[in-house]
Order: C-alpha cells, then structure tokens, then sequence
C-alpha cells in the first residue's frame, strides 16, 4: 500500500531570516475550527474552560505554544494543536488541519515589517501579547496574532502559503536594509 | 474612508465588501405582488446624502454590516450588525 507523507504548506520555503527577523514555519497537529450553535456560546466557553483553556473573546488567542484558541472571526474560535472533546450537539466542529499554512515571524522589527503588510495598528502598547486579529495580509485574507513581544504568528488559506513567503520575504529584505 | 465593524472595530476600508443599498433587510412577503418584488429586486434610490448599505466585513471576521453614511460628505453615522438590525 501507498505510505502518504504530510507535505507542510511552507516545505521548502522557509526558515530563512534577514536582519534581526526570521521567519519560519509552525505545524501545529491539528487545526479545528468551533463554531458554537445559536445560544449555546455559554455551554461551549464551559466545555474550554473544563478542558483547561479558556475560551477566547473576541480579538484574543488563550493556551500556550503549540497548544492554542485562537478567536477567528464572528462565531468562530480556532483550536491549533488543541483537541477538545464534549462539543458535540454545541458547536460545530470542523478539521482544517490541511486548509492553512501557519508561519512565525519573529525578532526586533517584526512589527515594522508587519506594517508594511497589514492595515492595522500592530504598535504593541494597542495590539498586545494574547490579540489577535481577523485582517489582511497585502489582499491576502489572513489571522495574526501576537504571542509575544516581537513575535507573530499568521495563518493564511494554504493555497496562498507561497504569496505569503514572497511578500513577507521582500519586505523583510526592505526594512532589514534600512536598519 | 474607515468603518467601524461592530465586532473588530474601527478598520480599513478595504478590508469590506460593499454589497449595496440595506434592501435585503426589508424583504416583501411572498404574496405581496409583482410590483412590490420587482421593487425589491430591481429598483433603488440614489440619494445625495443619507443611506444605509450593507457591507461585508470580508478580510476581517465576515460579519454582514448595515452602515449608514452619508454620500455627499462621506461620513459614517452609525454601524451595525445586520442579525441585529434584521430583527
């Protein structure tokens, strides 16, 4: 029989760094997507709360590094490498573990790279540790979220992991340049 | 111009779809006669000044979005949820 080997979004792309940034890329062993029913957003926030992590509110991921929820737009949280079992007649749960690519960027100016990119205040007194943000990526639709001081991680729809390498790539190249 | 999702807050423009004038909210009933639905479907104002629109928050968290905003000027009045607004 056939042995099917996962292919990573990102394989052979990434890690590469310029300046004081890299990028790189994150495999988280699932993605979920949980949609609580109408009414229910209260029996499922009690679901993650018994599972350990609690349920994010609007604009904001919970959990830790290879484990998190990730808000992920009206009625929607992500959960990324995390399995949370009790759901069922709450919320409808949908694997998308082979629908996004999911990269790291991080080190000192990856908020001014990320600018150049994203229509959205990122400074990190306003977007801190723990946001996150429904946004765009130059047209590319796009997650990003903060998980730690100079570190982000951004999922775009898989089909698009290339574009996203390249535009993130050219101005990581511009801004390594100027500093 | 800048839009304020009820949900993510204030954003950029271009992350809304912009569908049109906020008809969809006020649909007829079913036997409510040919000329009303062919108002529904095909006829709309074109008003200098106040209007509500529905916008879709596509880049953003897909929230459908009722804004009224004036054409003229293009100030933005007030936003909200079209579930809400719907009701």
């Amino acid at each position: 029989m056939v042995k099917l080997v996962a292919k990573a979004p990102c394989e052979g792309l990434l890690p590469f760094s310029y300046g004081t940034v890299s990028l790189s890329e994150v495999t988280y062993d699932s993605l979920t997507s949980v949609a609580p029913f109408v009414g229910k957003s209260k029996a499922v926030a009690d679901v993650f709360k018994a599972a350990g992590t609690p349920m994010p509110a609007v604009g904001r991921a919970t959990g830790k590094d290879g484990q998190r929820a990730i808000w992920f737009g009206r009625g929607q949280v992500l959960l990324a490498g995390l399995t949370i079992e009790g759901l069922e007649g709450l919320a409808a749960a949908t694997d998308q573990s082979d629908a996004w690519a999911v990269v790291r960027l991080e080190g000192e100016n990856a908020d001014a790279i990320l600018a150049r990119l994203i229509p959205l205040d990122l400074d990190k007194g306003v977007f801190k540790r723990g946001h996150t943000a429904r946004t765009q990526v130059q047209h590319m639709m796009a997650s990003i979220t903060r998980t730690g001081v100079q570190t982000f991680e951004i999922i775009v729809m898989r089909s698009m992991a290339r574009t996203l390498v390249h535009e993130l790539e050219v101005v990581m190249k511009a801004v390594a340049a100027r500093h | 111009m800048r839009i304020t999702c009820p949900i993510c807050g204030e954003r950029d423009r271009r992350e809304f779809y912009y569908q049109g004038a906020a008809v969809a909210l006020d649909r007829p009933a079913p036997d409510a006669g040919p000329q009303a639905w062919d108002d529904y479907v095909h006829l709309r104002d074109n008003p200098a000044g106040r209007t509500c629109d529905l916008w879709f928050h596509e880049m953003g968290c897909g929230a459908w979005i009722v804004v009224e905003r004036d054409t003229v000027t293009h100030e933005v009045y007030s936003t909200e949820l079209a579930e809400k607004a719907a009701r």
